[in-house]
């Protein structure tokens, strides 16, 4: 499996033709306390760099865009209890949802963890 | 870009700027200022001033000094409230009103006229010293106001921005202990909008018991060059801790507290601001004040909405301008919305149709083409709990 990131501070696990889709432990620090998760209903069809999802902080709503196009296919109900997850376990527990991936070119240009890590440390 | 623009576009930093790095600070810019948004975490931070005690730096605002014999009369033009019958230690809350009703600002004003000890030797007795009136003003609207006063105040009174003093917010219910065991037996007598001056070692303060959380504590008005050391002194009790403009921003909100230039503006007047208090009855009646002829046509007319809370239901917050209906109709706006800690839910101020703003109440909010039901709810959400005395 192999896990990607994007420059918005998403992570993309990437098994077969699914991708699962989360904030990285950086954004979440940056949102701060997250109350709220607002997830895409499954079917609906993404499109890369286009609104997916909706993380509420205590302060502000913040948009989360799909990292790759295609369709949902699984959200993760339990942040609807729970949003909190995405602050105690961001790219693992707190995942937002998983979706086909139409287009694998999409794929290229982004980062691998070392690249990610180097990306946030510039900031 | 001119050296000039950029020297004016540059965020000014506060006299607590590197104790908030030190202290693990998030800052980002607010009203023209470098400020702390967040140290540990807005809900932590929010929860530990309800159960203990918060230290909020609000140097930003503006502290104003209003002096001379006719100060009280000077105000009274253009504030509605009775300035002239504050008694000397007390404090109360007031606006800045311009000509069409609307609101130029909140603040809080509180009488300073100094008491001169007598001295028996040279024969002379106590009384009081030159009349002075303390202001504390929002941080982004103090020059507006600056100019505002020099432009309407008679020359016979002074107004002078201090703007070589901090201020520091102590709020919580265990802020007096804490304060106490810094400074002894100094707000032992004072209650809720009580305003004392005190030397503190070297250290010239003015403490009024008053703050923005609906808990009981304090402001301290401090030099700015030992604003630090306060800080450290403070912040050195068990039961205190640096809180940023995030918690409150939410303190406020469940206390039900208005924040100018959002729940209040040039825009809204304080009858349907739901200020009414702030216009002491004689002064609505007497009028004389800057505005008070439109204010006074609303208070007979009634105003055609209000500021009202409310409890949305669900988890989703709705924030600042989300549309407020009733079936199909628009009725109201939020002016000011956010995930409650304390209750764990959504509140949110708003406008509403007066029909309408009765608690109870049951309305829509529209938060990205969702519908949230949502009920009129009474104000404070989380009750106040100054320290009022017996």
């Amino acid at each position: 499996m192999a896990r990607y990131f994007t420059d918005e501070h998403e992570w993309i696990d990437l098994e077969g033709e699914t991708a699962t889709v989360g904030i990285t432990d950086f954004a979440q620090g940056q949102l701060g306390d997250i109350v709220f998760v607002e997830l895409p209903d499954v079917g609906a069809v993404v499109e890369k760099g286009k609104d997916a999802a909706v993380v509420e902080s205590v302060k502000a709503a913040s948009d989360v865009y799909a990292p790759l196009s295609g369709e949902v296919v699984e959200v993760n109900e339990a942040l609807e209890d729970d949003p909190a997850l995405v602050n105690s376990s961001p790219e693992d527990d707190g995942w937002f949802f998983k979706m086909t991936v139409s287009d694998k070119a999409e794929l290229e240009g982004l980062m691998d963890d070392k690249a990610y890590k180097s990306f946030c440390d510039g900031l | 870009m001119s050296d000039e623009n950029e020297i004016i576009d540059e965020m000014q930093t506060l006299p607590l700027d590197s104790w908030h790095r030190r202290k693990g600070a998030r800052m980002v810019p607010f009203a023209g200022y470098e400020m702390p948004i967040q140290y540990e975490g807005i809900v932590v931070e929010h929860n530990w001033t309800r159960d203990q005690a918060g230290l909020f730096d609000v140097s930003h605002m503006g502290q104003l000094m209003v002096t001379g014999e006719k100060a009280a009369e000077e105000l009274e033009k253009l504030l509605p409230g009775a300035i002239a019958s504050l008694k000397p230690g007390r404090t109360r809350y007031s606006l800045l009103m311009a000509e069409n009703g609307g609101i130029l600002d909140d603040l809080m004003v509180t009488n300073a006229t100094p008491w001169i000890e007598g001295d028996e030797e040279e024969g002379t007795e106590g009384h009081w010293g030159q009349v002075a009136y303390y202001l504390v003003v929002n941080g982004a609207m103090k020059w507006d106001d600056i100019a505002h006063l020099r432009e309407h105040l008679d020359d016979d009174v002074t107004l002078t921005h201090m703007d070589d003093r901090a201020l520091l917010a102590l709020q919580g219910p265990n802020a007096a202990t804490a304060l106490n065991r810094v400074m002894r037996n100094v707000i032992d007598d004072m209650v809720f909008m009580d305003s004392v001056v005190h030397d503190f070692g070297e250290w010239p303060l003015r403490i009024t018991r008053s703050g923005y959380t609906g808990e009981d504590g304090f402001e301290i008005s401090v030099p700015a060059e030992f604003a630090e050391s306060l800080a450290d002194r403070l912040c050195a009790e068990i039961e205190v801790r640096p809180i940023g403009l995030g918690a409150r921003d939410s303190l406020r909100l469940e206390a039900g507290l208005p924040l100018y230039g959002h729940d209040i503006t040039e825009d809204t007047d304080p009858v349907a601001a739901d200020l009414g208090f702030a216009l002491t009855k004689k002064r609505r009646e007497e009028g004389g004040w800057m505005g008070h002829e439109a204010v006074a046509k609303v208070l007979a007319n009634g105003p055609a909405q209000k500021r009202v809370g409310l409890q949305i239901e669900g988890r989703m917050p709705a924030r600042e301008g989300a549309l407020v209906y009733l079936g199909d109709k628009q009725v109201g706006r939020v002016t000011s919305g956010g995930f409650s800690p304390t209750l764990e839910r959504p509140i949110a101020m708003a406008y509403i149709d007066i029909a309408l703003a009765e608690e109870g109440a049951d309305l829509e909010v529209e938060v990205r083409k969702k519908r949230l039901p949502a009920k009129v709810a009474k104000m404070p959400f989380v009750p106040h709990r100054y320290h009022r005395g017996k």
